[in-house]
């Protein structure tokens, strides 16, 4: 048995985080968190040269072909340093594409996103919080027409996956006729969202597998949020505790308090424990299918729920710099807010976990 | 990562199969006589393969093999699937066998080890004190030592099985001049003898796992310390670390979320099976998220302990995140039961237990609460977790100069 990461998965991690200390330290985050855009494409592309955009698709098509947790793993780094990329839209949108593609679609769009030459992303959501391919409603033949929400990146985005009635994908290209974007004002700043609008717009369709490949692409996004809230979550406890022993009252650390020492170890219970759910969830993708999606759902409404309210105790641990848009908990308060919502609610994913029981 | 055991592993697993099928439950010639005599058989037979007693040496009574986690792992799985018994439950096992065979006399291992793991002699713990919880430091119990003797007064409290036990391991003030901690040594007390009172100490569960216990003149001889004369309070950190550690179990929880489905299945709320019901069918989910992450965090600390790495602040988590799994799951058996949640509890009923009836269920909503106290309740582990793992100061520091 060696349930752990792997020396390579470490290095990886080691690497993605050595590049954003470097590349988006603080300020930099800041700036293109006050920003109106709030897209960095040399910061993108430079993620993009470390292999990040295409680590989990086929080697033929530029990718690296390695596993779902070697995904995830890059995800919690994302998280904890709360990078203002679309990785997590663009990753699901290649899965898409690497699944359910003819093979001619696959060698038309793949290597440019395995490069992250082009951006993609994917647009599930319909009206009334609709995010499972059994929920979808909008449909296509050669053209679609309708709206679909909460699509990251839709303003920088060259290439959407669109969920389609019946768990379908297809692809619209953004030259395409007919689209038209509208900017929606979210809390989270790094990750921006939009509601695309598609009139007569034409759209090609993923037709080599069915719902299952929409399926994946969901749970393989549910894992991918939940490694995000471990590493926001496992960062909020870090800056708590750092906070607590720097900041004096009193004449002492604030740290030496018994009720906020209590409350920094109830984070961190709340933590650390749901590293090693996210890790087998991601594990469970490529390894243990029968169990792959309700695992899926369970360690994206633990984590979800288990970050956003370690972002509220961080909050209330820093005192009134917690609540103020210049201290930096915010930042990852409102991405906690974000990862609950992607592809469903802690609800909607603990009555499907209950679901897939047969409870 | 890889969560298979590996084909040497899988292959020890075949022995160990192999080896219950021919000898669990005792047949033929192994099945004559008493069951205690079979038992012993059994375990002499299991020793003798080297499934049981592993960490002990052979002079001992052990069959002292190589630390193998995943091997202990294989082991404890294949024991319980053939409902085969391993070494003697309880403290003396847990607790006292590993304190002795890291600070014990020679013949203190001898006389002790052997019987303990052969379950011919049962264990107490005489630690926690009326005015000593979790400042156990304090206690007052006193040793005098009077020619060849200790002679011990006092009392101690929340002494689980004294009334079964033929021995006790004690902290007990022998140094009353010495500072706080240097002033406390580690005894071993014959249980049958005049002057020690066992009275049962009624939970509020009805039930009476717990015990008080008086000492008036009881005697022990002057070797029976282990460790020197006030280097108790070292020598009884090394077993508190042992019952933490077994305490974090994954394995009863999922048993009893298990049984909370089931149970779930049986009870109606509204009219309908309560595992109809959405706000039930989520709770149990929420619950399994916990349970899934312990026990996968359980996984991670066992690879580490492979690879002879710590586990960081995690290790320290086990009790009282199981601990809050404990109470999660209380409370949603309490709502899953309804009205039948006002039962008198059942009888006592161990975590992990089957949980057939309305009143085992009330018993773990109250036992749950006992679980948070024992062996440190979790507020003084959260202080363990902020001061040890967070590295956060302490804030009794002031109490090792006293």
């Amino acid at each position: 048995m060696d349930f752990d990461l792997s020396d390579e998965q470490r290095m990886l991690q080691q690497t993605v985080k050595q590049f954003l200390d470097n590349e988006c330290p603080m300020a930099k985050l800041r700036q293109l968190f006050d920003d109106e855009v709030g897209f960095d494409p040399v910061l993108w592309k430079g993620l993009a040269e470390l292999g990040v955009a295409g680590i989990h698709l086929p080697a033929e098509y530029g990718g690296s072909e390695l596993e779902i947790l070697d995904l995830a793993v890059v995800a919690e780094i994302l998280g904890a340093h709360a990078t203002p990329v679309p990785f997590f839209s663009h990753a699901l949108a290649g899965l898409a594409i690497s699944l359910a593609g003819s093979e001619a679609q696959k060698k038309r769009w793949l290597p440019a996103l395995a490069s992250g030459e082009r951006v993609a992303t994917i647009a599930f959501s319909e009206a009334d919080d609709a995010w499972l391919p059994e929920q979808w409603k909008l449909a296509a033949g050669a053209t679609l027409s309708g709206a679909k929400e909460r699509v990251e990146a839709a303003e920088h985005a060259d290439l959407f996956v669109v969920g389609l009635a019946g768990g379908k994908l297809g692809v619209v290209d953004r030259s395409a006729k007919g689209i038209e974007i509208q900017r929606v004002e979210t809390a989270d700043r790094t990750r921006r969202l939009g509601r695309v609008h598609f009139e007569e717009t034409p759209v090609e369709i993923l037709g080599a597998a069915g719902i299952e490949a929409a399926r994946r692409v969901c749970d393989v996004g549910l894992v991918l949020l939940a490694a995000d809230a471990f590493g926001g979550a496992d960062k909020l406890v870090a800056t708590s505790v750092a906070y607590a022993k720097n900041r004096e009252q009193f004449g002492v650390i604030i740290g030496s308090f018994q009720a906020l020492k209590h409350q920094l170890a109830e984070m961190a219970i709340e933590t650390e424990p749901s590293r090693a759910l996210y890790w087998y969830a991601a594990h469970a993708q490529d390894h243990a299918p029968a169990e792959a999606s309700r695992i899926a759902s369970i360690a994206k409404s633990h984590l979800c729920e288990r970050y956003s309210q370690v972002a509220r105790d961080a909050t209330e641990a820093h005192g009134g710099i917690g609540y103020t848009w210049e201290g930096d908990v915010q930042i990852w308060f409102k991405r906690a807010m974000f990862d609950r919502v992607m592809l469903g609610t802690p609800r909607v994913h603990k009555n499907r976990a209950a679901d897939l029981a047969g409870w | 990562m890889d969560l298979s055991y590996g084909k040497e592993f899988e292959a020890f697993r075949g022995e160990v199969k192999a080896f219950l099928k021919a000898s669990w439950p005792p047949s033929g010639a192994a099945g004559q006589g008493s069951k205690d005599e079979q038992l012993r058989r059994f375990r002499e037979l299991a020793i003798s393969k080297g499934y049981l007693g592993r960490s002990i040496p052979k002079k001992y009574g052990g069959s002292e093999q190589a630390p193998d986690p995943l091997r202990g792992q294989v082991i404890q799985e294949e024991f319980a699937a053939a409902g085969a018994p391993m070494e003697p439950r309880g403290i003396g096992m847990m607790m006292l066998v590993p304190t002795l065979l890291d600070r014990g006399e020679e013949w203190q291992k001898d006389k002790f080890v052997r019987a303990t793991l052969m379950g011919e002699i049962a264990w107490c713990q005489g630690y926690s004190e009326p005015g000593s919880g979790s400042d156990l430091a304090s206690l007052k119990t006193r040793g005098e030592l009077v020619g060849d003797e200790w002679v011990i007064n006092g009392q101690k409290i929340w002494t689980s099985s004294a009334h079964e036990a033929d021995f006790m391991f004690c902290l007990v003030r022998t140094e009353p001049n010495e500072k706080k901690h240097a002033g406390i040594s580690y005894l071993l007390i014959d249980m049958k003898q005049p002057g020690i009172d066992v009275r049962p100490l009624r939970e509020m569960t009805g039930g009476a796992m717990f015990n008080e216990v008086f000492f008036n003149k009881v005697k022990t001889p002057k070797d029976w310390i282990v460790g020197k004369r006030g280097e108790g309070w070292l020598v009884s950190r090394t077993t508190l670390k042992h019952e933490r550690n077994s305490i974090g179990n994954a394995g009863q929880m999922t048993a009893l979320l298990d049984a909370l489905v089931a149970t779930a299945k049986r009870r109606k709320i509204d009219g309908r099976p309560a595992i109809a019901d959405p706000e039930i069918r989520r709770r149990l989910v929420e619950v399994e998220g916990y349970i899934r992450a312990h026990q996968y965090s359980g996984f991670l600390q066992m690879t580490k302990d492979l690879k002879k790495e710590s586990p960081g602040v995690m290790g320290l988590m086990n009790k009282v995140n199981s601990t809050h799994i404990g109470h999660r799951i209380a409370k949603l058996a309490m709502e899953i039961l309804g009205d039948d949640g006002s039962v008198a509890p059942g009888e006592r009923n161990l975590m992990g237990a089957e949980m057939d009836s309305d009143s085992t269920w009330t018993n773990y909503y109250m036992a749950t609460v006992g679980i948070a106290i024992a062996g440190g309740t979790a507020n003084v582990q959260r202080n363990v977790i902020a001061e040890r793992g967070l590295g956060l100061p302490r804030d009794t520091a002031a109490d090792r100069s006293k």
